[in-house]
């Protein structure tokens, strides 16, 4: 299964470090990463295999979470059907 | 693989226009749960209930999780209680209401529908029992929700319902007083009911239908009002075709979900309904929408025509979208649960008048508004006859859900709470109906040819 992983927000060191070695803790391989800054906000998508991740979507979410607190940014994993579903006919 | 544009544009439209998945209703039928004995038909409807529905909030909010998509209400809906506690030897069909109460708290939905009968040609035994019961069934339970079909196409108008209707409506009003009349939000009249809608309050799980299946309603006002604020001044051409890309968007948003849950529930997937349905958020408004084609304030002169184009653009693009579309299909004018229209009441321009002829194009009817207390029974039949006349005429579904407010007279406002929202009390013509509501019978049903 494939998943998005996006990030919004205030620009700073290390967003990409942080997110990325949380999800390489889950076992969870990147297969691509795009990233600029749009009006202001760093905003970056990543989209992922987690087929050799043992944890439920839920639990990678709240490491995400936990990963970027206080630090100004809005993170979520989702799967990659929704945008699939919403772009393609 | 969607471009990093395209993921942040989908996440604007939940995080910022109000985007979700409005309700994933199970439909479940109780043909099978009969007893000539009520208690022990209680206590089978009460298990199926459960049983079916175990899994389904427990399912919605994973599906929401994982998917990122905000899935607001689980609900249930059920056979027509009349036809299910048929069979019973009991005069008192509170009970039933009662028993569906219950085991939706059980389940952990917020809403459970199908405390209904239809009766658009006559009444049964089980039909008048179910009538009766109505205001006490509403006073006595928190989340059920109830309907009667009083007319359609084929059959015509049951005028001597539609008479019952609107004593039982103002029955249930005062039995609810305390609340300012919440029972008459939970309580529709139908003309041409759908036997699968998942929107309440009007959901019932139809005879035609399988024994259990998944539905949703979609959502998405302001994505629709936000998609046009970037077609200011451009002919309607580009305002249909817009209303139409944003309308496919959210259809195959509520599409994936509906397969996701049935496949998880392994139960039928029912239908997509293509309804625009606003809350009282702000930006999550249709009348916003039809103001933003040109109109000052929503009920002014062009309404009627905004709304048609919005309704006709919203279900060409859903068609599209998803391998079953059903339910009710169109755009939703419920005042009280509506920003915009409020705010048009309370302006003067958007009238009852107005509202009637704005049903004539949209889906649904005279939803959620809220009269005067001293409103006679008789003008509230009048009423439901004539949108249900609407609706016969028209071959589409009307239906009316109207709040005669004890103590409260027009520019009142009345808090019903949550996604029900706050209506302005609205004046209604205080000439007499009553004797053309006494005559009872049946208004015969219309000619379907020689249209002109």
């Amino acid at each position: 299964m494939k998943a998005i992983v996006s990030i919004v927000g205030k620009d700073q060191v290390g967003i990409i470090a942080n997110v990325c070695s949380e999800l390489a803790a889950c076992n969870i391989n990147i297969l691509e990463i795009s990233q600029k800054i749009m009006d202001g906000f760093f905003t970056m998508m990543l989209v992922t295999d987690l087929s050799g991740c043992d944890k439920p979507l839920d639990e990678v979410s709240d490491r995400l979470q936990t990963c970027t607190e206080g630090k100004q940014l809005s993170v979520r994993i989702q799967r990659e059907d929704m945008f699939d579903a919403m772009y393609k006919l | 693989m969607p471009s990093l544009q395209k993921v942040i544009d989908a996440i604007d439209m939940i995080d910022k226009q109000h985007l979700d998945i409005r309700t994933i209703t199970m439909g479940i039928s109780l043909l099978d749960c009969a007893s000539e004995d009520a208690g022990r038909c209680c206590e089978k409807i009460y298990d199926k209930i459960c049983h079916k529905a175990e899994n389904l909030v427990k399912t919605g909010e994973s599906i929401e999780r994982e998917f990122g998509i905000p899935i607001v209400n689980k609900r249930i809906s059920v056979t027509p209680m009349a036809l299910v506690a048929g069979s019973c030897q009991t005069e008192d069909y509170v009970p039933f209401a009662l028993t569906m109460d219950k085991a939706a708290k059980a389940c952990g939905v917020n809403f459970i529908g199908g405390f209904s009968a239809l009766v658009q040609k006559g009444f049964t035994t089980g039909d008048e029992k179910l009538l009766r019961a109505i205001p006490q069934a509403l006073a006595q339970t928190d989340i059920v929700c109830s309907s009667v079909n009083v007319g359609s196409t084929k059959a015509g108008i049951n005028m001597d319902a539609v008479a019952r209707m609107g004593k039982i409506i103002k029955e249930t009003a005062h039995l609810t007083r305390e609340q300012d009349g919440l029972g008459c939000a939970k309580l529709v009249v139908f003309c041409n009911a759908v036997e699968d809608n998942p929107f309440m309050a009007g959901a019932f799980h139809g005879v035609g239908e399988a024994e259990c299946v998944v539905s949703v309603g979609v959502s998405g006002p302001g994505v629709v009002h936000h998609a046009l604020q970037f077609c200011k001044g451009e002919k309607f051409d580009v305002v249909a075709e817009t209303i139409k890309r944003t309308a496919f968007q959210i259809t195959r948003m509520g599409q994936m979900v509906v397969a996701e849950a049935a496949r998880r529930l392994d139960t039928e997937f029912g239908i997509v309904d293509l309804s625009l349905a606003p809350t009282p958020a702000i930006g999550d408004s249709v009348a916003r929408i039809l103001e933003e084609m040109g109109l000052a304030v929503c009920g002014t002169h062009g309404t009627t025509a905004a709304l048609a184009m919005l309704n006709d653009a919203v279900k060409k693009g859903g068609v599209m979208a998803s391998g079953h579309v059903g339910g009710l299909s169109g755009a939703f004018i419920p005042v009280s649960e509506d920003e915009g229209m409020i705010a048009a009441a309370l302006d003067g321009t958007l009238t009852i008048d107005k509202l009637e002829a704005m049903t004539c194009v949209c889906s649904v009817g005279l939803d959620m508004i809220a009269v005067p207390g001293d409103t006679t029974a008789d003008t509230i039949s009048a009423i439901i006859a004539d949108e249900a006349a609407i609706g016969m005429v028209n071959s589409k579904t009307t239906a009316v859900r109207i709040i005669p407010v004890e103590g409260k007279t027009v520019g009142d406002m009345v808090e019903m709470g949550g996604l029900l929202g706050s209506a302005p009390v609205m004046p209604v013509h205080s000439a007499s109906s009553a004797d053309f509501i006494a005559r009872g019978g049946r208004i015969p049903a219309p000619l379907q040819s020689l249209k002109n």
